[in-house]
Parts: structure tokens; C-alpha cells; sequence
């Protein structure tokens, strides 16, 4: 009764909405997918039956209502080697590994480690994308005619400014039309969505891709598998947090992992490539008013409809006005705030935007990027926490002894000042370490205390260590602990001290 | 007074909220509990007045959407707890003229039954309304919610129905059951019911096992200073009870909450859903 419920809210509490919506996105995904499947070097057919079949079995299986999947530029990017080496069978198979490696990931909770994925490198992320978009669409402007360069310059007048005019009819449709219906009537010669491929005849019939099932294709597939699984996990868990903020609503997000998947195993079987779930067109439903599951599947019904019984049309649109259409997305894509405001932001976030952005680039793989991203903000955060360590001392009266407090957090980006803390040249008969307010957190710190001890022995200083038990506690992984707020309470002190010296 | 646990009453711009609000008033009387007012506020899942089908993606789009969308909610978050400010005054007003003067107010976001999930530890009896929602897509829903708020709690619930007056009697269905025979623990101990006649009904076609489970019941009463009635009766317990509460003018119905395993219920549906649909009077459910 509950799920009823539920299913009923998230189907059907938006019916008007999720229908012109679904219809918006749809028109969208059409250009989108075709572009996509010309940047991974197949025919836009794959593209297509991708979009549709992806939509639809997300619209059933995927954790985040209303959020848009379909194939996508980050994932096309990663299988250009691939299509290009082994042909399309072998991106076929790579789909099928990349939903079952997404089901594992889903299975195995994964989804939780977006929680590292800090927003520098999402923002990283997205500019990477929007760039290598635009990137992807110079082959069909440079070295063309001037007629391409005034088509593209109309069409992205068209897009940008007719939204001032009305907003009841979406601008990239009327782009197309028109530039369409003008290359027809002025017998324009430039190239055409036909000239890239074949495009859909019919509905999407089941077949399974015709490779050799051994350990060598698997060698082949496997690597950009992996990749695939990531990258379309990241942007999908990433637009799944968008949505969730715009629309103000939960999403589970273990569940679209394993929605992507099926999803994905989906679009292999009946020869799509694979996909994930898109920022931009999710951004769009949500402003045309799509909220529901109904909106992701109509704009997969409406897409194949469109793209089977008008196909005779969809070869004949220029693609420039595809360009068009591809700027309009990277320019919609790229975060212009995060450029804006970078005089404002600190230094280390923008750092790890930027080498993001540059690595994704430079190895148009989203994967790498972000891996770099996430390592960078581990060691900037490593060399942040690393200052909250204190080392105080006092002399006792007579001079021959000396009482050592530490305070803060002792691990590996701080042994080295912890170390340095100490005057072994002192002489001294006996010290007294008190580290019952510092916290040791791994081998690192514990190999540093060693070192201290055996250095003063060596002098000749007698050496006591006081509250080591309590600092080695946290050593335990018993991170649990920490959550209580008299755990949390042991730890202020260093706080507001750790300014000091 | 008991000060750390409350009653309270979950009212909503229906109609059925004085009513709430009496039985709730008579209610935390009875146990010496102060009253609580409670109004959650659900977000309208009803999409925003956007019409933008321009499927264009300008520059820094998501933050715009963002804000755009943010404003509009703030301002029908704004209107609705203005609209329910006025509602809790009123009502609020109305117990004070009836003489109630522990009345507290509370508004909260979100949904009902997690409202009540949050609060239950520190109430000792809630009171909600047959329609605890009125909701714009139609009348399935409404049982849903007051059915979906009984089951989380574990606390009782206290389903109002038609205008407050005194209770003389009330029943107990009774089923001889390890939750039936915590029931009537439970109304032999309590305050509430203390002073009303008691007509406890067993259906069941086993008159011989009934009889005994009857006198168990009677004496377990009696032994608090109850006056007791009881009745063995055949037939379908949906239909038998409501006979009899209506024969014997019943003001009150007191029954254990949902017995029976999940997938019975969603084939058959349960006497204490179809009991919540029909009873003409209040029905207290103890879990």
C-alpha cells in the first residue's frame, strides 16, 4: 500500500508536466545523441537506440525520478579507442561489462564514495566535459566554407535569442527546422546527418554482439569497461544530486547504480552504446516541469517515434545546425561561476578544479581526471589538517628536566614538524612527553614517537611517555567512537590553541 | 501532571479539525497530559508554474533554475505557514473557551507519518482525524495516510470521528489474542476509559473457547472497577462489530492494531482498516 503510494507520486502526480517535458527532451536528445555517436565513431543509430532504450529502462529501474539518462559525451569520449581499434562488436560487449560492473558497484553500495568526490573536482568535471564537447564539435568548422560559419552563427542566434520572443516552442527544435529547410530550399551543399552514418529504420531488435567469448576479448574490453562503469557513475550519481536540489526531493542513489546498469545492459542488447545520465538534458526536464518517472520515459518513446518515422528528415539536417546545438550544450555545461568567482575562492579548491579540468583534457578520459582530482584534495586537505598540531614545553625548575605536551593531530604529513619540535641538543636528564590531547593516526606518527624516544635515550635523557593509550586510540580504526560528542569534545582544545606558536 | 509526555492532536485545514481538537482536549484531560497541537505542513508535490519548453541551456542555467525554483517555494512555504498559523490560533482559541488551558502549538515540514515517527518519544497518545489530509488528486488517498501513520507509530492512535461528546460506553473487539489480551490489559490500567461501561465483543465461530476468553476478559475489568458487558457474536467481525456498537449506542471503539501478516492484509484488507473506514464513532487503536 505504501509502494502504491509511492509509485503513484512518483508516475503519476505530474502528468502534464512530465508529458510536455518528456516531449522537450526528447527534441533535445535527437541532436545530442546523433552528435555523440559521431564523437565515438559509430553510426548515429547507436546513438539513438542507446538514448531510447537507456531513457526507458531508467524511467523504471533508476533511484532518481525525473533525472535524464541517455548516451552521453563523457561516456562516447572514453570509447573512441575502442571503436576505433576493435570496431563497434567490442563496444557493444564493453557495454554489456560496463552494466554488470555497474550492478556490482550498485550491489556493493559504492554510490557512498561520492562522498570523497569534493565539489572542486565535480566542478573540474563538468568544465572538462563542456570543454572537450565544444572540442569535439571544431572538426566540422574547421576548414569549411563560410556557409557553415554563418549557419552555425544563426543557429546559435536562433537558440539564444527566440527564448526572448516565446518560450512555448524549444529554440534548438526551431534551430533545426530551419537551417534544415533553408540548406533544402537554397540547394546549400554541406554535409548532413545522413552523410555520418545510418540512422534508425526500425524499432531496436535484440542481438547480442558477435565477439569471441575469451580471456583476449575480455583483455580488450575490460580496461575501458572499467572506465565506462566509473565515468557514467560519477556523472550520473553527480546530475542525481542536481536533481535532488533543484527539485528539493531524496533520490536513492545505491539504486541508480544498479539502475544504470541494467540500463546500460540494456542499450548492448539491442545495439547501443552506453550511457549515463545527462546533466544538461536533466537541468532542461526540470525547467520544462518534468518531475516524475513518466517524464524519463516519454522522452524515450517520444525520441524513437521521432527518430523511426521522420528519419528521411533527421538525414537531411546539416550539421551545422548540430554544431549549433553542441555549442549551446557546452556552453550550458561549463560552470561560469566557478571562473567568475575564482579571485574569491581558495587557492586549493581552484587548483583542484583546474588540474580536473586540465588532465580530463589532455587524456579525454573523465576517469583519470577525476582520480587526479580526488588525490589532490586528499593531500591539500592532509596538509590543512597537518597545521593542527601544537608542540609546548617547560623547563622544570632546576633546568634538568623538561615536560613536552602535544596537542593535535599527529600522522604522516605531520610527523616531520613533530619531530622537529624537539631540541635534542638540550641536555637534560629526564623528559616527560605528555600526549594524552594529540592524536596519532597512523604507523607514520607512532614510528615518529619511537624515533624521539631513542634519540633522547641516546643522550642519555630518561624518557616517559605519558597518555599514549589515548593518543594511539584513534590508530584502531574505531572510527565509530569519534561520533559521540564527548569523543569529539577531546579533540577541542588543540582548536584554539593550534594558531599560536 | 504527567508534563513529559503529551497528547497530541494532528489537525489540518479539513473540516474534521474541531472535532480532532475536542476529542483530543477530552482525551488529555482524561490522562493529565498537556495538549498539543500539531500541524505538518506538506510541501504541494504539484509542479511549479514554470511554462519554459525553450529547452535552451544558457550560461550558468543550474544556479538560475535553482534560484528560480528556490523563490517559488519559498513563497508558497511563506503563504502555507501564515494559512497555518491562523489555523493553530484558532483552534487553539476555541480550546481555551472550553476551558483547556495546556494547549502548546507545533508546526512541522514533511510528511505525516515521519512527523509522527520523530515525535512519538514524547507523546502518549495521538489524535488524528479520519481525513488527516486532504489531499487534490482524490479520495484513495486519504485512508492512506491515516493508515500509513497507524502503522509506523507505537504509540496509540486515537482516530476522531464525528462531533465530541461525553462516551457512556465503548467497545472492545476482542480476539483472544496475545495483542487482544494486551488490549485489554492496557484499557484496565489506563485512565482514559476509567468510568464508562465497558462492552467487550469477541466474534468468532467458537462459542465454547469464547465463553472462557470472555470471562478472562471480564474479570481482568472488573478487578480495575469496570462495569462489563461481554458478548460472544458469529458472523463477519467487520459487519458484527458495527452492528452491535450501533444497537447498543456505542460511543466509543477500542481494538488492537492490524494482527494479522502484511500479505493477508493486501489481499483481504484488515477489520481494523474497514472498522477506520466505517466506524461512525471514534476508534482508539493500541498497538
Amino acid at each position: 500500500m505504501i509502494s502504491l503510494q509511492r509509485i503513484h507520486q512518483q508516475w503519476f502526480s505530474n502528468i502534464r508536466g512530465d508529458v510536455l517535458a518528456g516531449a522537450v527532451v526528447a527534441l533535445a536528445l535527437i541532436p545530442e545523441a546523433i552528435a555523440f555517436s559521431i564523437i565515438a565513431g559509430v553510426d548515429p543509430k547507436v546513438g539513438l537506440y542507446a538514448s531510447f532504450c537507456i531513457a526507458v529502462v531508467i524511467a523504471f529501474t533508476g533511484g532518481r525520478p525525473g533525472m535524464i539518462s541517455a548516451a552521453t559525451g563523457a561516456m562516447a569520449l572514453v570509447m573512441v579507442m575502442l571503436v576505433k581499434d576493435h570496431g563497434l562488436q567490442y563496444l557493444l560487449a564493453a557495454t554489456l561489462l560496463t552494466g554488470v560492473l555497474q550492478i556490482g558497484a550498485g550491489w556493493l553500495r559504492l554510490g557512498a564514495l561520492m562522498r570523497f568526490v569534493s565539489r572542486s573536482v565535480i566542478t573540474g568535471f563538468v568544465n572538462a566535459l563542456a570543454i572537450l564537447i565544444f572540442m569535439a564539435q571544431l572538426p566540422e568548422l574547421i576548414g569549411m566554407g563560410w556557409q557553415v560559419y554563418a549557419m552555425v552563427a544563426a543557429g546559435l542566434a536562433i537558440i539564444y535569442l527566440l527564448p526572448y520572443v516565446t518560450r512555448t516552442v524549444p529554440s534548438p527544435l526551431v534551430t533545426i527546422v530551419v537551417l534544415t529547410a533553408v540548406t533544402l530550399w537554397l540547394e546549400i551543399d554541406v554535409r548532413t546527418v545522413g552523410d555520418m552514418g545510418e540512422l534508425p529504420d526500425s524499432l531496436p531488435i535484440f542481438l547480442l554482439p558477435e565477439v569471441p567469448l575469451s580471456w583476449e576479448t575480455l583483455r580488450i574490453i575490460f580496461p575501458f569497461a572499467a572506465t565506462l562503469a566509473v565515468v557514467g557513475l560519477l556523472e550520473s550519481m553527480m546530475t542525481a544530486q542536481i536533481v535532488d536540489d533543484l527539485t528539493d526531493t531524496p533520490s536513492n542513489k545505491n539504486r541508480e547504480c544498479i539502475g544504470q546498469g541494467v540500463a546500460n545492459i540494456a542499450s548492448g542488447l539491442v545495439g547501443g552504446m552506453a550511457g549515463c545520465a545527462m546533466i544538461g538534458q536533466s537541468v532542461i526536464n526540470v525547467k520544462s516541469g518534468g518531475r516524475g518517472r513518466l517524464s524519463t520515459l516519454l522522452a524515450g518513446v517520444f525520441l524513437l517515434i521521432l527518430v523511426v518515422f521522420l528519419g528521411d528528415w533527421v538525414q537531411q539536417i546539416p550539421m551545422a545546425a548540430l554544431v549549433a546545438v553542441m555549442v549551446m550544450v557546452s556552453i550550458g555545461t561549463f560552470s561560469w561561476s566557478s571562473v567568475r568567482h575564482i579571485a574569491t575562492l581558495p587557492k586549493s579548491s581552484t587548483t583542484v578544479m583546474l588540474v580536473t579540468t586540465l588532465v580530463t583534457v589532455f587524456t579525454h578520459d573523465l576517469a583519470q581526471g577525476v582520480l587526479a582530482g580526488v588525490l589532490l584534495s586528499g593531500i591539500f586537505f592532509a596538509h590543512k589538517v597537518s597545521r593542527f598540531m601544537w608542540v609546548g614545553s617547560e623547563a622544570s625548575a632546576d633546568g634538568r628536566s623538561r615536560r613536552y605536551t602535544v596537542q593535535g593531530q599527529v600522522f604522516f604529513a605531520s610527523a616531520d614538524a613533530f619531530l622537529a619540535s624537539f631540541d635534542f641538543k638540550e641536555v637534560l636528564n629526564a623528559v616527560v612527553i605528555d600526549l594524552s590531547r594529540a592524536h596519532f593516526w597512523d604507523i607514520t606518527a607512532v614510528g615518529a614517537v619511537d624515533k624521539v624516544v631513542l634519540k633522547f635515550r641516546r643522550e642519555g635523557t630518561k624518557v616517559e611517555l605519558l597518555g599514549m593509550n589515548e593518543a594511539s586510540a584513534t590508530l584502531i580504526d574505531r572510527h565509530g567512537e569519534t561520533d559521540t560528542a564527548a569523543a569529539i569534545d577531546t579533540t577541542e582544545p588543540w582548536h584554539k590553541k593550534a594558531d599560536s606558536p | 501532571m504527567n508534563l513529559s509526555l503529551k497528547t497530541i492532536a494532528c489537525v489540518d485545514a479539513s473540516s474534521a479539525s474541531p472535532d480532532v481538537c475536542d476529542w483530543a482536549a477530552w482525551a488529555a484531560r482524561r490522562l493529565d497530559t498537556p495538549l498539543e497541537l500539531l500541524h505538518v505542513l506538506e510541501r504541494q508535490s504539484e509542479p511549479s508554474p514554470l511554462t519554459d519548453f525553450s529547452g535552451t541551456l544558457g550560461m550558468d542555467m543550474r544556479e538560475d533554475l535553482l534560484q528560480d525554483l528556490a523563490s517559488i517555494d519559498e513563497k508558497r512555504s511563506k503563504l502555507a505557514q501564515e494559512h497555518s498559523r491562523l489555523l493553530l490560533g484558532q483552534l487553539t482559541a476555541r480550546l481555551k473557551t472550553a476551558g483547556l488551558l495546556q494547549v502548546t502549538q507545533r508546526q512541522r515540514h514533511g510528511d505525516l507519518s515521519e512527523n509522527l515517527l520523530d515525535l512519538q518519544n514524547e507523546t502518549r497518545l495521538f489524535v488524528l482525524g479520519r481525513h488527516a489530509r486532504i489531499s487534490a488528486t482524490g479520495k484513495m488517498h486519504l485512508d492512506h495516510h491515516l493508515e500509513r501513520a497507524i502503522r509506523s507509530v507505537t504509540r496509540p492512535v486515537l482516530m476522531a470521528a464525528g462531533a465530541h461528546r461525553e462516551p457512556q460506553r465503548f467497545l472492545v473487539a476482542f480476539d483472544n489474542s496475545p495483542t487482544g489480551r494486551k488490549t485489554v490489559e492496557r484499557i484496565a490500567l489506563s485512565p482514559l476509559l476509567r468510568g464508562l461501561t465497558c462492552h467487550v465483543v469477541q466474534v468468532s465461530s467458537d462459542a465454547v473457547s469464547s465463553k472462557q476468553a470472555l470471562t478472562w476478559a471480564r474479570d481482568t475489568l472488573l478487578a480495575e472497577g469496570f462495569e462489563v458487558t461481554t458478548t460472544h457474536a458469529t458472523g463477519e467481525p467487520e459487519e458484527a462489530l458495527v452492528d452491535y456498537a450501533h444497537a447498543h449506542e456505542i460511543h466509543l471503539l477500542v481494538m488492537g492494531a492490524y494482527g494479522h501478516s502484511r500479505i493477508r492484509q493486501l489481499i483481504l484488507g484488515s477489520t481494523t482498516t474497514t472498522l477506520l473506514r466505517t466506524s461512525a464513532v471514534p476508534v482508539l487503536i493500541l498497538r
